[in-house]
């Protein structure tokens, strides 16, 4: 029961496959990071670090091995862009590893797939196989004698927590998915303690198309903090969930516009770990600078429950804490008793305040991003929604 | 467990870091390949692959018991995981999730008694759009109803038929 034809990835399906590669086999490190760099293309897979700095310090970085790694762990709830970007553009991905290996001076590309997505990887595996068939990957690539460079991928178990870089990199090694202190970056003690540069599918992808067309191209659409086009994941109450691409720097309002979600009372930008924006901040845009994200647009209709939602999330987070430092993995469940509370309608407003204060420290005092961001969502909706959420009458009272 | 079968372990094991190395970055690799054959991680199978790396047995099953898709309890041979993530739950996931629990007669983080299904939840498996969804080991269903539970545990149903078949003729799948 397709609600409509997905609207796809039109930017994506318009390049031409290898193009991007050819370009950067012919240009010099330097040359091939300044030309990211003027694009001003951020990470896309929500935290926005500047893909030429990341580049450019790998680069710099001394070590006679380097890795280059594709974090294709998308768990956040409401995300699901990489999937589509996996399974019709895989060929843009891998020659965005390559021109990374090229790039940073890596011989080897590992993709992280989540293992939500094992079906994924046969046909990904195929698709390595046709590379290096065609000499795109291995020895001497493109002729280029010297540029060895070759992508194997590894399937991770089960936990939302390994999408966060260090994390990610613990898990391949062999360790539980806890995050490490940061710095040292991985950009300089990655995996293996070897510099690792660790990039989104989609801000992989875009690396492949920004050196076939070249950064003002890149640059002519988006804002001047924001540059450049976003794929985003759009579900919940709207006419035509699925994958956009927009401009960023869209608004909240133009977006539901198009994807018919004009009767939404909120949207949850960022997933999970986002912001809830209430209707009378539709005007906001989309972008680093504003509301970031992503890509996760979750859309609720005027009947929903926002204690539920909040309830839903605070869930998510108890189960995917890794565990490791006190503020998350205890804030999480205090937050979500908080929420229990507000339902039976058995919340003091001092009391609220004070789950708004653990919040914030949460915010604050957690190690990794995970902690970090898990209390967005509550604390957005605290703030828009107190008459919504505040004074329950429960049901038979 | 008979010693012959023990020994049987530890071979496979024993072929399994042949083919994927002996290095610390190997386990999580084995331990989804163990995990895949034999429907669980078991102390044994933790000690031979803890043996084999040269790290202490702990160590195996902290990162055993960390990973969702990793377990020390025997699985079915069909694990289902519905995803309860807010976009598929809004789209419906409550009654698809009453309608496996009645039909496979067991709750969430149980196994059916004849071992074929383990039933449990995911969180979030990227078909936001498309809820609500679930897997079927590495199958991915979309936009399940009530109604469609049935159709898909048939189909695991005939399925099973086959691997049992390959499982007796000594393949194991």
């Amino acid at each position: 029961m397709s609600k409509q034809q997905q609207p796809g990835l039109p930017t994506f399906a318009a390049m031409t496959p290898g193009a991007g590669l050819k370009a950067a086999i012919g240009r010099n490190r330097a040359d091939i990071i300044g030309e990211i760099s003027a694009s001003g293309i951020k990470g896309r897979g929500g935290a926005g670090f500047p893909v030429g700095v990341k580049w450019n310090l790998c680069a710099a970085a001394r070590g006679d091995l380097k890795y280059v790694v594709c974090n294709a762990d998308e768990g956040e709830p409401g995300t699901f862009k990489d999937r589509l970007i996996l399974m019709e553009h895989p060929d843009l991905v891998f020659e965005g590893m390559t021109i990374g290996g090229l790039t940073v001076g890596a011989r080897e590309g590992i993709v992280y797939l989540r293992a939500e997505y094992m079906y994924l990887r046969r046909p990904l595996e195929a698709v390595l196989a046709k590379r290096r068939e065609a000499k795109l990957l291995g020895q001497d690539i493109l002729g280029k004698s010297g540029f060895t460079f070759d992508i194997r991928i590894q399937m991770g178990a089960g936990a939302y927590v390994c999408g966060e870089e260090t994390a990610l990199i613990e898990s391949l090694e062999g360790h539980r998915g806890e995050p490490r202190n940061r710095p040292p970056f991985p950009v300089d003690t990655g995996y293996l303690d070897r510099p690792t540069v660790v990039n989104n599918v989609e801000t992989l992808a875009w690396v492949a198309c920004i050196l076939q067309k070249g950064a003002p191209w890149f640059k002519s659409v988006g804002t001047e903090k924001s540059t450049g086009l976003k794929i985003f994941s759009v579900s919940g109450d709207c006419d035509r969930p699925g994958v956009y691409e927009f401009p960023l720097g869209i608004t909240v309002a133009k977006l539901l516009d198009t994807v018919g979600g004009q009767d939404a009372k909120a949207v949850q930008v960022g997933g999970a770990s986002g912001y809830c924006v209430p209707k009378s901040e539709f005007h906001r845009v989309i972008a680093y600078e504003d509301v970031s994200t992503g890509g996760a647009i979750i859309v609720f209709g005027r009947d929903r429950d926002m204690l539920d939602i909040a309830a839903n999330f605070l869930d998510f987070f108890t189960e995917e804490s890794c565990g490791q430092c006190t503020p998350c993995r205890d804030g999480n469940p205090r937050l979500l008793e908080g929420v229990e509370l507000l339902r039976e309608g058995r919340c003091s407003m001092r009391y609220l305040n004070e789950l708004c204060g653990l919040g914030e420290t949460m915010q604050l005092a957690s190690k990794c991003g995970l902690g970090q961001s898990s209390p967005n969502a509550f604390l957005s909706i605290v703030k828009h929604f107190k008459d919504e959420i505040m004074g329950r009458v429960p049901a038979g009272h | 467990m008979l010693v012959t079968e023990r020994e049987r372990l530890r071979d496979e094991i024993t072929a399994l870091a042949d083919r994927l190395g002996r290095e610390r970055s190997s386990l999580i690799p084995m331990l989804q390949e163990v995990q895949a054959r034999y429907l669980q991680i078991s102390e044994y199978a933790m000690q031979v692959v803890a043996d084999l790396l040269d790290i202490h047995p702990v160590e195996v099953y902290s990162v055993a018991s960390f990973y969702s898709f990793l377990d020390h309890a025997p699985k079915g041979r069909f694990v289902i995981r519905l995803c309860r993530t807010i976009s598929c739950d809004m789209a419906g996931k409550d009654a698809v999730a009453r309608q496996l629990q009645n039909d496979l007669g067991v709750g969430f983080g149980e196994t059916t008694t004849d071992d074929k299904f383990s039933l449990e939840w995911a969180n979030c498996i990227g078909m936001c759009d498309q809820g609500p969804a679930l897997l079927v080991n590495d199958q991915v269903f979309a936009r399940v109803t009530p109604e469609k539970v049935h159709e898909i545990l048939e189909a695991c149903r005939r399925t099973f038929g086959v691997y049992a078949q390959e499982r007796k003729e000594g393949h194991p799948v």
